[in-house]
């Protein structure tokens, strides 16, 4: 079993409390860094961790706080993104749940680090019991004088807020949630300017996911080397997966980056295998928004190597075979799963939450939800799937937001690995709604390239 | 700072979009725009008709851009290359997003008051194809009338924000704004609001489609059959110059002036474009010169210049279509 950093604590009665977090070793991370460190040190220790963003972009953390400008005069802004509403991605709201003093702890540590002096946490608006647990903590903090001002007879000041998110799923991109901590439509800017030059009320502004704060704080605890020593290649460090679908364990699980796919998927200490001792059909393996792959690929990639749980063998492949990290939403499909009717609900999914400001968004996703559940309840054409890629092919890469290349590419990865399942939804249209298609050949191992002669 | 788009160079400020910059050049090259104002500030981005591709970022970082961008709101930099209609991956997704803009417009242009000076229609004429691929309802709205002089038909919007932009930019307050998400947003008051201010009228001349139409002259007649006369009066709260659109000896509509890009030189106020419409009220200048290639210049007689017919080889190529028709006429 891996180490774990985030979710060590995490059945200790009354963690979520002040005391108990603070006895098992908590808030060590603010009391190091105020107190021994430079705020530039903390930011050298994270570049050195390797810690990539959690969010989904899986963009250098470090890198993306070194690159905040530092005007002189001009507040600067910590801003949290817990507006986690991707479908299949659960874990920080675990996190906020059950233990949210690591998430403030991480927030006054890497405020420090940036010189922040108001930091917000801004929560998905459905998630009121959350904001509940996140202010009571911050009460607690505050009592306790690890908030307000002069932190630790430090002179350092940081007030922590919460806000309450839109209720979009769009407020989810780090602009349009400057725009709705605003108090605007949480509709996407145009970048540039990126938020570290000019994010919120135009202030110099970093935007980081719950995970990537909360991983701050192992890493100034124990040093940015002995973080980076975890995980594999440029994927370093723990991170929590929110495996969900047909398994037997599904949950949150902290994993070292690097673990290979089929041993979270069926060793007990993990997933424990698919439910019903039903055989698997297909992984999407970030969250919604990545690539869908079939039980072969997942498990081995092209070149027959393991696949692992890691940034670069994941993506390995690009997207003829490969898939993403994401934010780390792990949904597997067991045989009796139906891929086309799971694609038109993302596709339904997106075409709900598109914000509506670009063309090819607020028209693709509509259109291709329309297609798609016109497949699904058996209407549909042999050129719908041929229309399903263009139409995505027309979206991706043409929007302001990722949003557009969200809703894309399920799509058209799922049309990429599970045409046969699309065409016989058309041509057996009146069994298409009473039964599944089932597993057909897509589980069966990969072929192995024939040796070329010479 | 220089720019080479399409393979012409032109020297421009710092801090230009592409586009500005492709409109000094003029011509061909320079790319559709329905969202972007450049009176407004803040416009555009959102429609994505104008993307192009940068092949070479800058003189000291010539990595291209990895994806397609907004020319209106991509500043320039000193050596850049665009490619714009020398670039198949544009014209492939210019075609897209024209096609996603008409899905859901319901194309009543012979019953639509802005046919004939609409910018969905000439972009639909230039990339859109002959057929849709769209077989499902299309989405509809109720006429509105916001104020007794302005009528919004919500069913023919393609979203473009202008007219939230300019009622936030010219106007004391704005009234009307995007309600909901996705494709079911749209423009409107809330709730049930008049849009009353001196200056609204000006979201009629900004809107780049038939949505925001003049109510004193909705179906009075075709645009091509009304002739355009620059005129002047003395106003107190604007410039006063505006165009004035006969239908023989009378007056049936006031716009602002509009370039070549349909953008207005200045806004005029609501006296000028709903209240005076005698040719006493205004002192006339002439004719308004309306581009040939306008619907709105036929059964105008003036002499018209023969096309030019270029010698570029890569804009013969990437622009076979356009040559063809151009050397028809």
């Amino acid at each position: 079993m891996g180490r774990k950093l985030l979710l060590e604590h995490i059945n200790v009665p009354g963690i979520n409390t002040f005391d108990v977090y603070r006895s098992k070793g908590g808030y060590a991370s603010v009391e190091k860094a105020l107190k021994t460190m430079s705020p530039d040190a903390v930011v050298e220790e994270v570049k050195k961790s390797g810690l990539r963003g959690r969010g989904g972009a899986g963009f250098p953390t470090g890198m993306k706080w070194s690159f905040l400008a530092k005007p002189e005069g001009v507040a600067r802004y910590l801003v949290c993104n817990a507006d986690e509403s991707e479908p299949g991605t659960f874990k920080d709201r675990y996190l906020m749940t059950y233990i949210p003093h690591l998430l403030i702890e991480g927030m006054i540590t890497s405020s420090f680090a940036l010189g922040a002096n108001t930091s917000f946490i801004y929560v998905r608006g459905e998630m009121m019991p959350q904001i509940r647990i996140l202010e009571k903590a911050i009460a607690e903090a505050k009592a306790k004088g690890f908030l307000g001002k002069n932190i630790l007879g430090s002179g350092y000041d940081l007030e922590l807020y919460v806000q309450p998110g839109g209720g979009a799923y769009i407020c989810g991109e780090e602009t349009a949630l400057l725009e709705s901590l605003e108090g605007k439509r949480g509709n996407p800017r145009i970048k540039p300017p990126f938020p570290a030059i000019a994010g919120l009320y135009g202030c110099p502004t970093v935007v980081n996911n719950v995970e990537s704060i909360a991983a701050v704080v192992p890493i100034i605890n124990e040093g940015g080397d002995e973080y980076a020593k975890l995980g594999i290649g440029r994927s370093t460090g723990t991170k929590l997966i929110s495996a969900g679908g047909n398994l037997k364990k599904p949950g949150v699980y902290e994993i070292d980056l690097g673990l290979p796919v089929e041993e979270f998927l069926y060793s007990d200490e993990y997933c424990g295998g698919i439910a019903n001792g039903k055989r698997l059909k297909a992984v999407v393996a970030g969250g919604s928004s990545v690539p869908i792959l079939p039980a072969n690929l997942i498990l081995k990639t092209i070149n027959n190597e393991p696949r692992l749980m890691s940034y670069e063998s994941l993506a390995d492949g690009g997207f003829v075979t490969g898939t993403m990290m994401g934010s780390g939403g792990f949904i597997a499909y067991d045989e009796d799963a139906c891929i086309v009717r799971n694609t038109w609900n993302f596709a339904r999914f997106y075409h709900h939450e598109s914000c509506g400001q670009c063309s090819p968004c607020r028209e693709g996703t509509g259109w291709m939800e329309k297609v798609l559940h016109r497949l699904e309840y058996g209407h549909g054409k042999q050129s719908d799937m041929d229309l399903l890629v263009d139409i995505s092919k027309k979206i991706e890469g043409n929007t302001i937001c990722p949003l557009g290349d969200a809703a894309a590419w399920p799509v058209a990865s799922a049309i990429r690995h599970f045409r046969d399942e699309f065409e016989w939804h058309v041509t057996n249209a009146s069994e298409a709604v009473s039964r599944n298609y089932g597993l057909a050949h897509y589980a069966d191992p990969l072929p192995t390239p024939e040796p070329v002669a010479g | 700072m220089k720019v080479t788009i399409d393979g012409i160079p032109v020297e421009v400020e710092p801090g230009t979009s592409i586009l500005n910059a492709a409109r000094q050049i003029g011509g061909d090259i320079v790319p559709p725009a329905m969202c972007y104002y450049s009176k407004l500030e803040g416009s555009g981005g959102k429609c994505r008709t104008c993307l192009v591709k940068v092949s070479k970022g800058s003189e000291k970082d010539p990595r291209p851009m990895p994806k397609l961008v907004a020319s209106c709101r991509t500043t320039v930099m000193d050596g850049m290359e665009v490619q714009n209609i020398t670039s198949p991956e544009v014209i492939e997704a210019r075609k897209g997003v024209v096609e996603m803009l008409l899905i859901n417009h319901p194309l009543d242009c012979p019953v639509c008051d802005q046919a004939g000076e609409c910018h969905l229609q000439d972009l639909g004429f230039e990339h859109g194809a002959a057929k849709t691929r769209y077989e499902f309802d299309r989405r509809t709205f109720e006429k509105i009338d916001i104020g007794d002089k302005i009528q919004l038909h919500m069913t023919r919007c393609i979203l473009c924000y202008r007219c939230v932009f300019t009622a936030d930019q010219i106007t004391n307050t704005r009234l009307h704004g995007i309600l909901n998400r996705g494709d079911h947003s749209e423009i409107s008051t809330y709730i049930s609001k008049a849009v009353d201010n001196d200056f609204s009228g000006n979201i009629i001349d900004v809107c780049p489609v038939g949505a925001l139409t003049d109510k004193t002259f909705r179906f009075k007649n075709r645009v091509w059959f009304t002739k355009p006369v620059d005129a002047h009066r003395d106003c107190d709260k604007c410039c006063g110059k505006t165009t004035l659109w006969y239908k023989g000896e009378d007056v049936i509509r006031v716009t602002g002036r509009k370039d070549v890009y349909g953008e207005v030189e200045e806004f005029i106020c609501n006296t000028c474009r709903f209240d005076k419409k005698k040719t006493a009220d205004w002192i006339i200048e002439g004719p308004r010169k309306i581009s040939h290639k306008s619907v709105i210049s036929s059964n105008h007689y003036e002499f018209i210049p023969l096309p030019v017919v270029k010698t570029n080889p890569v804009l013969m190529e990437a622009n076979k279509e356009q040559f063809e028709r151009d050397t028809r006429l």
